[in-house]
């Protein structure tokens, strides 16, 4: 095995059906239902999508959505910006437990 | 270089054997609507994407005087059909304005396929008042509301001089509405990836055109790369090659199928060989199985009812929602 991760591997996705088809059937499904339009146009989705799989650090998914975003018409400007989004998510995360930590500090301390 | 053939041995299900599974095959022509001269591929650009292999070095490949008047022989035998201009920058064929003065002197809807520049270069001065005073549509090529994007694709300073194209257009009423005068734009994916939503896309360009540049239009087309010529050498290049011809073959749509500009159109180059559409022209897959080859045996009836030819790259004009020189087909 040449890595953990294979791009190739994106394509064979389907193959997770075998073992629990109609887990498979309905994520599918669902998968399907949520990208769809509704309050939210399919364009927006993928950006969200996009930002997310930035944050889950999934290279699948990274390599899906920036092709999604481009094929519902985002550009390079947005996708990033959309990345920034959930790079800040991410970052602000982090800083907020240090809160956590200043109250184990205060509890800790004389 | 690969020449304009596909990448051979790809393995991909032929294109007669979708349409054959989803009923339609083999595809064959309806009466002629559209006659679609390839004036020369003589272009002052050399766009990334060309499916042409357009230059300014093609000046050999132009069509003459005495093939366009076969070509206006072929037209009134048909009768009146839309006459789509495109190159190449047709505007570059020394016989262009003559022979839009007589296509439009037969009563026919014109169509320049344009490239925006060519109007702004100094030996064109004048054209697009001649494409005014002739009520010609403008189908312009603009791959993006973007400098980055459209710049990549058609060469540092297309994007400028396209927005200065578009606004002498817009100031001779071009793309508003009530002149009746028609300027449309074209996008096509700056990369490997298929085009978005025609609407979608659209609301996006006619607000960031307005708002950054005061630009008007009237529709906007979304086209489909096709995977040959210029575009496959990039495909195959990047290393996008199988995975682009596996979205196209996988997003096929039998009812887009149904509907590709090849069967209400004819494709003449600009030597008068007769082709089922541009593509197949710079594949050299002239019309096929007994239909006049040349444009000097023009027969609208034997060419209306002939079998197309088709091949791999077709599947570029029946993914998704379909693709043709006038947008999406479904």
């Amino acid at each position: 095995m040449g890595g953990y991760y294979d791009e190739n591997d994106l394509a064979r996705f389907a193959e997770m059906a075998e073992g629990a088809p109609a887990l498979w059937e309905k994520f599918n499904a669902w998968y399907g239902a949520v990208f769809e339009s509704g309050a939210l146009t399919e364009r927006e989705k993928s950006l969200i999508a996009l930002a997310v799989a930035h944050a889950l650090e999934c290279p699948y998914c990274i390599d899906a959505y920036t092709r999604g975003c481009l094929e519902k018409g985002s550009n390079l400007e947005q996708m990033t910006e959309a990345v920034h989004v959930a790079s800040a998510i991410k970052g602000g995360s982090a800083l907020v437990h240090g809160l956590q930590m200043r109250n184990v500090e205060a509890k800790l301390s004389i | 270089m690969l020449g304009n053939g596909l990448a051979g041995g790809s393995g991909f299900r032929p294109f007669d054997e979708a349409l054959a599974d989803s009923g339609i095959g083999p595809m064959t022509a309806r009466e002629i609507e559209v006659f679609q001269v390839n004036v020369g591929k003589l272009c002052n650009q050399t766009c990334k994407h060309c499916h042409v292999d357009a230059g300014p070095d093609r000046s050999d490949e132009t069509m003459s005087r005495e093939t366009l008047g076969l070509c206006l022989d072929a037209i009134r035998r048909i009768g009146q059909p839309t006459v789509d201009i495109t190159g190449g920058a047709p505007e570059l064929n020394a016989h262009f304005r003559w022979f839009v003065e007589q296509a439009r002197s037969l009563g026919c809807h014109v169509i320049d396929r344009c490239n925006l520049t060519v109007l702004t270069i100094d030996s064109q001065r004048g054209l697009a008042g001649f494409l005014a005073k002739h009520s010609v549509e403008v189908v312009a090529s603009l791959p993006y509301f973007l400098q980055s994007r459209t710049d990549a694709q058609r060469g540092a300073g297309a994007f400028a001089k396209s927005i200065k194209a578009l606004r002498m257009l817009n100031d001779l009423g071009y793309g508003l509405p009530g002149t009746g005068l028609l300027l449309n734009l074209v996008y096509n994916p700056t990369g490997a990836f298929l085009p978005p939503d025609q609407s979608e896309i659209e609301a996006d360009f006619r607000r960031e055109l307005r708002s950054r540049h005061r630009i008007e239009f009237s529709s906007l087309y979304t086209l489909t790369n096709m995977p040959i010529s210029r575009y496959l050498e990039f495909l195959v290049r990047s290393g996008n090659y199988e995975r682009y011809m596996e979205q196209l073959v996988n997003a096929y749509n039998p009812v887009a199928a149904s509907q590709v500009m090849c069967r209400s159109m004819i494709s003449i180059g600009w030597d008068g060989r007769l082709f089922d559409c541009d593509f197949n022209q710079m594949l050299e897959l002239e019309v096929g199985y007994g239909a006049p080859r040349h444009v000097s045996e023009f027969d609208p009836a034997r060419l209306a009812s002939r079998r197309i030819v088709t091949a791999e790259h077709c599947y570029g004009c029946t993914a998704g929602s379909g693709s043709s020189c006038g947008g999406t087909t479904t």
